[in-house]
């Protein structure tokens, strides 16, 4: 089974999005200039959610990326849910006080968050009502804590994950009266997501992240080559820190059972994660939880099954680990991008790529033929393919789609193979998650005039 | 010298017994950390030192010593045939457009093949003949036209079908070819072998060969080698000969008195394949596919290929050792298009497993040809290099001509192309290399059209009247980094692009330049002539005169105000420089040569002048700007401009006289034009050069002045049977052969350079004579038009080459001008040439293959002269220049 080049790019774009920060008086005046992102599913449905959105009330521009597990319900949610948290969190007092009114009064609500999505990027009409609900509770308590002073970015950030976490647990424990709603949150609840969001406003980055996936800078040095600079770290049992903390969060009787086979407990990959109460709620309450839950979570092994070891919960937080940088005028583009990515690709040849692709100058790793039997047929097919891609960078008009040809396509030469990519894309589902994990990834473009 | 003769064989036999010895790298500079010690050490003096141990080096050694010269030591930095030679591919090739360079390749091809058997030394040669193939017609001429010169060489060589070239090379894909040359002669050689081999006979002529020693510079004193420095000791010497190939200009800027050798190195790659499934015979023949910049020759059972990319990649810019040779990188990507088109040639080859993708410098000239010859700076200062990647063709050739002219204090051919003197400082700057040859390595495989001009490297020296020029159309060729004007595209005329208009045929600027000769024949025109070298020579007493007398044939004790054309001889009275003196007063004299003649002559008389501070040599090229005014109605001209009257009563022809045009005042008019046509040049002060013009076009207009350029130029002189140096008349070339006599003073009471083997030949007559052809059955439309090296059949037999041509709009018919000489039927022997022979001969021109008929005439026409004013004026004597 072989995918001609134009089927391969119609797999390849079938999710990307790009957005352009619109121009004012010919001048783009934000520093961002804009972003592409894409998605290229393993799993069936994709577990992967992103989103990106601009802040209306205050200045800057959210985008993330949420890597769901035991199904994509939570990420869904986060997706959903997690901006309006932050952008709440930022609000000065004025403003919230104004949108209770307005919400008290009925009137028209003033707008948080223009979305900048793709048409696969759903929301849930039915939740809605409910999520506002939360939400709503949580401005009120805002306005009630009322400390005057200026919302630090860095707190909003932490509030706001720890305080949708909090929701989505606190929304499972009370249940829904609409059964579909009920099972609904108990499915968000029990499934897991990690988050990357990043904050942009003006020169001041913020990166909130939770779980393993990645934010990396691109930076241009002053020869024009590219380096990349992690504005993150992964929660996983690479992460030494990582691993120390959760040891210090338990008593030392736990300190073999923590950690196992890499992972939490012997079974969660990430440290931190949005959902997962399996690995948040007492053994009483995810019983009692289940038990008075729908049939269908009854019938569910995953959900039934309690994690070994499990003493002293909660093991897992979705409180982010937050990095601010000041961006500088070397610094060119941010790639958000789920643990897809970073498994096929390092970052640094993620900086060069995207990096190349953005200004559009190629320096590509010299071939070596070194100890490989190469004949010349094949190296001048290489060759070709080299030459042709600089040419054809452009049939991608999106850098994560770019992105992605080459995580999924490149050979051990560091060129876009295109039978290589044709056999990885035309895998049959089942198959599929084990060659590749999903791949989000969003690439967000500064603006060097006004940085 | 003894026990380096057996580490040398020794050396060579493991090299022969592993494969890889490519890959087998020791050559450094740092000599400290190698456990091997040096065998002997350095003499305290020599007669010659040489410097460098490849082919280039090796072969001069041998030459010498075969010549008898035994005090040689020969220095290497690293070790023998390590450096360019060792990645060398190999190949001796005969198949060279421009003569000289024929000859060296096939003296070399000579020299290789006997090489084994005169040193014991396995050099590898095999005689596997090559084929250059054709992809297009006007490649296919360009072809014929070398083979035309092969043959008359007695090289054989045969132009063949594309169906020809694959039943000698089975894997020629020969769809896209029109047809090919094949040289059955043509060789293959190990080239470092052959290196080793040369250097292993000069030790057993008594050569010592020092390899880990580099030299740091040459110490010059009085303008004299006197020694050189190296890391090991000082050599006092009397000759220096720097091969050092790619760092041949680094060393020569070493010393205090730097010896300008204009060369630049490029990356250069070729491809080593692993054996084919069935492995190439080694007798198959060299394939060279110039439209696919690409040549294949077998190697080993597999391939050996490379070529010359259009996108070269200069390197060692700022000078050495930033990088070693060997430490280049391989790099695919810039190879890929010639491996595209090697594939395209051969798709046979596709399952080939690679070896090794080669990155070797190569050294190129400003001007594609390589460069020899002895310093104008520093006597005894011999280079060698520059080989533009034939290093192995040329290398033997080269070797045998340098060791010729240190010897015999000239070479047995003219080598005036490759003369290191044919450069000067203003070549040297390393930007200016940098661009050329960038332009220069892709050209190695651009089809050599006539006329070309190079692209780079321009716009360095400049008329002051430049830009006005420009803006009047003009287009530009150089020479000598001088801008000149070729003609001047009238504003509603397109001309072609420039690679559009590369032809063998009629150009596209026929009618532009014969509207610029019916002007300078009926009305009058302007050609800036700034860029000749100008030379003032001047002594308190009698100096001047006496030493130019001495060193120029024709007497030069002529009144104040006379120009005299005279030719400065060398010893066996051929021209060195072809010039106008004029005697400005009684103990100053004002020289015009040829533009490129500037380092030559400048060299030539400061060699030879009196050590005598009362006696001046001034190059003044800078200070004039000259025009030249052409045409019956330029002395109408300058008598209104300078209200003197100029009519030949007054200003007779081959006259100088200082006056004013216009406003400005001390202008040098001469009454020469250098095309035979009346007329005067202006030698202007460059402050007034725009003010003279501009006065000599306002008042010219009611005359119809107009600016022409140097075609008009050199159809007129060729067409008037003018020679010029550097083209047809050159070292070897007399007074006498070229019926010249008349500028010879013969009894001018006193010796001059040339006068005794000028009057052996009056005595016993010459062996060629300079012949005028003008070509009977060319259609000048539709004919392919004569270029120059074209064979000359006399009765069906060659009897020599044409040296220029041009088509002469007032014959309305081609002009070759060439040497005819009379080579005996039996024996080949050189005979004298009488008019006689001359006038009783039917003769042809070979262009590329087809042959024209053509008249030979030993004088001008007379008739041409429509325009005759002054009765016996006109310069009937030839000189011209371009």
């Amino acid at each position: 089974f072989y995918l001609t080049p134009p089927q391969v790019n119609s797999i390849l774009k079938a999710n990307e999005y790009s957005f352009k920060v619109p121009e004012f008086d010919g001048k783009n005046i934000s520093s961002v200039l804009g972003f592409d992102s894409n998605q290229l599913p393993a799993n069936a449905p994709i577990e992967d959610r992103r989103s990106a959105a601009t802040c209306l009330q205050t200045r800057g521009m959210l985008l993330g990326v949420f890597d769901g597990h035991a199904g994509c319900a939570c990420a869904q949610a986060v997706s959903e849910r997690l901006f309006y948290y932050i952008a709440v969190s930022l609000l000065p007092h004025e403003t919230l006080l104004e949108i209770e009114n307005a919400v008290e009064s009925g009137r028209a609500l003033l707008p948080i968050l223009q979305w900048h999505k793709h048409p696969n990027d759903y929301f849930s009409k039915e939740a809605s009502k409910l999520y506002f609900n939360s939400l709503r509770t949580y401005w009120q308590e805002l306005i009630d804590l009322n400390s005057g002073e200026t919302t630090d970015v860095r707190e909003a950030l932490i509030n706001a994950f720890k305080r949708l976490d909090n929701d989505i647990s606190l929304e499972a424990q009370v249940g829904d009266p609409n059964s579909f709603l009920n099972y609904l949150v108990l499915r968000v609840a029990f499934s897991g997501a990690t988050a990357c969001v990043a904050h942009v406003d003006g020169v001041d980055l913020h990166i909130a992240n939770t779980g393993d996936s990645r934010a990396m800078l691109g930076v241009q040095e002053e020869d024009g080559s590219w380096s990349a600079v992690n504005l993150s770290y992964d929660h996983n049992a690479q992460n030494e820190h990582e691993v120390e903390r959760v040891k210090m969060e338990h008593p030392k009787s736990e300190e073999k059972s923590l950690v196992k086979q890499d992972r939490l407990l012997g079974l969660l990959m990430p440290f931190r994660a949005f959902g997962d109460v399996k690995f948040k709620w007492s053994i009483e309450l995810q019983k009692r939880v289940i038990e008075s839950g729908p049939d269908q979570m009854n019938d569910n092994e995953y959900t039934k099954f309690i994690p070994p070891n499990y003493h002293t919960p909660p093991y897992l937080t979705a409180e982010p680990e937050v990095i601010h940088h000041k961006l500088r005028p070397q610094d060119k583009f941010l790639v958000l991008a789920t643990d897809g990515l970073w498994e096929t690709m390092h970052r640094q040849d993620v900086a060069r790529i995207v990096g190349e692709y953005l200004t559009g100058v190629h320096h590509e790793q010299p071939i070596a033929v070194g100890g490989y039997k190469v004949t010349l047929g094949q190296m001048h097919g290489l060759l070709t393919e080299r030459r042709a891609r600089i040419s054809s960078v452009f049939e991608d008009q999106n850098a994560a789609t770019h992105l992605i040809r080459h995580a999924v396509g490149n050979n051990e030469f560091g060129t876009v193979d295109h039978e290589r990519l044709s056999k990885m894309l035309s895998l049959p589902e089942e198959l599929a998650r084990m060659y590749r994990d999903d791949i989000t990834i969003i690439v967000v473009q500064f603006n060097s005039h006004v940085i | 010298a003894a026990r380096m003769l057996l580490r040398l064989l020794s050396d060579i036999q493991w090299r022969a017994a592993n494969p890889k010895w490519r890959r087998m790298t020791s050559s450094r500079r740092s000599t400290s950390t190698t456990a091997e010690p040096h065998p002997v050490s350095l003499p305290a003096q020599a007669q010659v030192v040489i410097c460098g141990g490849g082919i280039t080096g090796t072969s001069v050694a041998y030459h010498l010593s075969k010549m008898g010269w035994k005090d040689i030591v020969l220095l290497e930095q690293g070790r023998l045939a390590a450096g360019t030679t060792r990645f060398c591919a190999g190949i001796v090739s005969t198949a060279r457009p421009v003569s000289i360079e024929l000859k060296m390749a096939h003296y070399s091809n000579k020299l290789y093949e006997q090489l084994e058997q005169e040193t014991g030394v396995p050099t590898g040669y095999t005689k596997t003949g090559s084929i250059s193939l054709a992809q297009t017609r006007d490649r296919l001429i360009s072809l014929k036209r070398i083979a035309s010169s092969l043959n008359v060489m007695g090289i054989p060589c045969e132009i063949i079908t594309p169906k020809q070239a694959v039943e000698l090379h089975p894997l020629i894909n020969i769809h896209d070819l029109v047809g090919a040359m094949y040289v059955p002669e043509d060789a293959l050689v190990t080239s470092a072998n052959v290196s080793l081999a040369l250097a292993t006979a000069a030790s057993q002529n008594g050569v010592q060969i020092h390899e880990r020693t580099s030299v740091s510079h040459v110490t010059v004193q009085k303008g004299h080698v006197t020694g050189v420095e190296t890391d090991r000791g000082r050599i006092e010497c009397q000759y220096f000969v720097n091969c050092a190939g790619q760092w041949a200009y680094e060393l020569g800027h070493s010393g205090e008195e730097p010896v300008h050798i204009p060369l630049h190195a490029c990356e250069h790659f070729y491809l080593l394949t692993h054996p084919l499934a069935e492995p190439l015979s080694s007798s198959l023949p060299t394939v060279v596919d110039p439209d696919g910049r690409i040549y294949i020759r077998n190697w080993q059972g597999g391939i050996l290929s490379g070529g010359f990319e259009k996108n070269p990649k200069p390197l060692f810019t700022e000078g050495r050792n930033q990088l070693e040779i060997h430490n280049l990188q391989e790099d695919w990507d810039h190879f890929g298009p010639l491996l595209g088109a090697i594939l395209r040639r051969m798709p046979g080859l596709e399952a080939l497993q690679i070896m090794q993708l080669v990155n070797c410098p190569e050294s190129f000239t400003p001007d594609m040809r390589c460069i020899m010859g002895e310093s104008p700076t520093a006597r005894g200062y011999f280079v060698l290099a520059g080989m533009n990647s034939a290093g192995i063709s040329y290398g033997g050739g080269a070797g045998k001509y340098l060791a010729e002219w240190m010897v015999n204090g000239y070479p047995s051919e003219n080598v005036w192309s490759l003369d290191l003197k044919r450069f000067g400082t203003l070549q040297s700057s390393r930007t200016f290399l940098r661009h050329r040859v960038m332009e220069v390595m892709p050209l190695m495989c651009d089809l050599k059209v006539p006329r070309w001009d190079f692209q780079t490297g321009r716009q360095l020296r400049t008329s002051p009247l430049y830009d006005r020029l420009d803006a009047q159309g003009a287009r530009w060729m150089e020479k000598h980094g001088f801008e000149r004007v070729k003609y001047f595209v009238p504003p509603e005329k397109d001309l072609l692009d420039l690679d559009l208009s590369k032809t063998f045929y009629k150009p596209d600027w026929f009618d532009i330049v014969g509207a610029e000769v019916k002007c300078c024949k009926e009305a009058v025109c302007v050609i800036d002539m700034s860029s000749f070298t100008k030379f003032e020579i001047s002594s308190t007493g009698d100096q001047a005169l006496e030493s130019l007398q001495y060193l120029f044939s024709n007497d030069l004790d002529v009144p104040v105000g006379h120009v005299v054309h005279t030719g400065m001889l060398n010893e066996k009275g051929g021209y060195e420089n072809d010039c106008s003196i004029a005697r400005l007063s009684k103990r100053s004299f004002f020289m015009i040569s040829p533009t490129d003649q500037q380092v030559h002559c400048w060299a030539w008389l400061k060699n030879r002048l009196p050590d005598d501070s009362n006696l001046i040599l001034e190059d003044v090229t800078w200070k004039y700007t000259a025009l030249n005014l052409i045409g019956p109605r330029a002395v109408d001209v300058l008598s209104e401009l300078s209200y003197a009257p100029m009519t030949a009563e007054h200003f007779p022809s081959l006259f100088c006289k200082e006056m004013s045009v216009g406003y400005a005042n001390g202008i040098r008019v001469m009454s020469i034009t250098h095309t035979g046509e009346p007329g005067f040049v202006l030698y202007i002060p460059i402050e007034y050069a725009l003010h003279v013009y501009n006065e000599v076009m306002n008042m010219g207009q009611k005359y119809g002045i107009r600016n022409a350029g140097y075609y008009a130029l050199r159809s007129l002189r060729i067409e008037k049977f003018f020679a010029f140096w550097g083209q047809d008349l050159d070292a070897f070339t007399t007074p006498m052969e070229c019926g010249r006599e008349f500028q010879v003073k013969l009894e001018k009471g006193m010796e001059f350079v040339g006068q005794e083997a000028l009057l052996e030949q009056k005595q016993n007559g010459v062996y060629k004579r300079f012949t005028m052809f003008i070509l009977e059955d060319h259609d000048t439309d539709m004919d392919l038009w004569p270029w120059w090296g074209e064979p000359i059949f006399r009765n069906g037999r060659y009897v020599g080459k044409t040296t220029s041509s041009a088509y002469s709009y007032t014959l309305e018919r081609h002009v070759c001008l060439g040497f005819v000489h009379n080579f005996d039927e039996k024996t080949g022997e050189e005979l004298v040439v009488t008019t006689d022979f001359i006038n009783q001969g039917e003769y042809e021109i070979d262009i590329a293959g087809q042959r024209f008929q053509a008249k030979a005439r030993l004088y001008p026409f007379s008739n041409l002269f429509t325009h005759r004013r002054r009765k016996d004026e006109v310069e009937l004597s030839g000189y011209q220049r371009e």
